[in-house]
């Protein structure tokens, strides 16, 4: 399985350690192409052109390295993909799981990265 | 305010189809949707019965073609945004996103689908993807070897307890009639599991997170006693609502049947001159992607008759 979005992909341990070094801001959903993931990604999509300072990015939930999203401590009760992870300055500052709104993550991005 | 000659709510199929035949006739176009493009069939695993396809397509590929398709007739989107204010009963209908932009157009279609039910029940919403999930293809790995509680009695149900049994120790169905809904051949298959109990007549009251668990207040409907059972997690599937409720955030103008689904003529007009529905949202016999691209077809020729 790949995921077919128009989203970065992160691949590996080493690419998300780049991607939260060098963003201040950045947004990782950690899924799969499932009903609930699929529709987090093209909010995220749509919310890319309004914040151009966030990154947002996906990271498949079956490869080894996503373990750096899977075993983080805000996840250890999480039972719902897709795992979204809101980073700052290196940092997480919010973690869901399973489906979000739009409402949602605007209401969390205004929260953490205002 | 930027004024288009057609606004249409909703980017799922319907609201797509009507996009790309609106601006491939030089119809200026606006599509929002509250969420992403594609509707539901963006979250379809694969399509196998979409004509013009020999072999199935995923339900994101065809729904990323219908935008794809429509952004190159013209149209514009505005995706991700809230319809925080509207009004549809003058001639000039507005509609006003995240309470920033106003958009006006003398016709609006609404093509906003339908979603899954939620029980709105105390617990639920807070303890989504901590014990409560509505996707067993999503989730339940999760489960695996643990004991789960399946609510509903329906197709999809039935159809993710059969799913859920590859994964689960034990599913408890609790469902609030006597006998399933479901297809009997499918019902069959997950009554004869011996992983499977069925609480029949019942219904949940409200979830309560205990860490690793959810406990599940149930009503047994026909006693009216009230217990408590704990199990691992919960998967909710009860059906699917109308996408038709921020209609009701003022005196009513479109009219609705009792579920909630917009009640339109054979040309897809309302009741509200200039303001059309197509697709899942509207009352009508059968919801597939096909009847809901002719839905959206018809309603946009209808416009593109009106505005020429």
């Amino acid at each position: 399985m790949h995921l077919n979005t128009n989203l970065k992909h992160i691949k590996s341990k080493e690419e998300h350690k780049e991607l939260i070094a060098k963003n201040e801001k950045a947004v990782v959903c950690c899924g799969r192409m499932g009903p609930m993931c699929v529709p987090v990604y093209g909010i995220m999509e749509a919310l890319r052109e309004k914040h151009p300072d966030i990154a947002f990015t996906d990271m498949l939930f079956d490869i080894r390295d996503a373990e750096v999203i899977r075993d983080l401590p805000e996840c250890r009760q999480f039972r719902g993909l897709p795992f979204t992870i809101y980073y700052r300055n290196g940092k997480v500052l919010k973690a869901t799981s399973s489906i979000q709104s739009a409402k949602d993550m605007k209401a969390i991005i205004q929260e953490v990265f205002a | 305010m930027k004024k288009f000659d057609l606004i249409i709510v909703g980017a799922g199929p319907a609201g797509l189809t009507a996009a790309i035949y609106s601006a491939r006739a030089n119809i200026s176009t606006l599509v929002i949707d509250q969420s992403t493009s594609g509707g539901q069939v963006a979250t379809t695993h694969s399509v196998a019965n979409y004509p013009g396809f020999v072999e199935p397509i995923t339900g994101y590929e065809l729904a990323l073609n219908m935008k794809k398709q429509a952004e190159r007739f013209g149209t514009k989107f505005e995706l991700a945004a809230e319809i925080t204010d509207y009004c549809f009963k003058d001639e000039i209908k507005w509609i006003e996103l995240d309470e920033e932009e106003r958009f006006s157009s003398n016709y609006v279609l609404i093509a906003t689908g339908a979603s899954p039910r939620l029980l709105n029940l105390p617990g639920e919403v807070k303890n989504k993807g901590n014990g409560i999930s509505y996707c067993a293809t999503c989730d339940g790995e999760f489960y695996k070897d643990k004991d789960i509680f399946v609510i509903g009695g329906g197709n999809s149900a039935i159809e993710e307890s059969l799913l859920l049994l590859k994964f689960v120790k034990t599913l408890t169905i609790i469902h609030q009639f006597d006998k399933l809904q479901a297809e009997k051949i499918t019902a069959d298959k997950v009554l004869n599991n011996p992983k499977v109990k069925v609480l029949w007549s019942h219904e949940a009251r409200g979830f309560i997170n205990k860490g690793e668990s959810i406990v599940v207040e149930i009503e047994n409907l026909k006693t009216n006693e009230k217990i408590s059972m704990e199990r691992d997690g919960v998967f909710i599937f009860v059906g699917m609502v109308p996408n038709s409720k921020f209609l009701l955030s003022r005196p009513v103008e479109i009219k609705q049947n009792k579920y909630g689904y917009l009640v339109t003529n054979e040309r897809m007009e309302t009741n509200v001159k200039g303001v059309y529905a197509a697709g899942d949202v509207r009352e009508k016999l059968f919801r597939q992607i096909v009847t809901a691209i002719s839905d959206g077809a018809v309603a946009a020729l209808e416009i593109v008759k009106k505005t020429s």
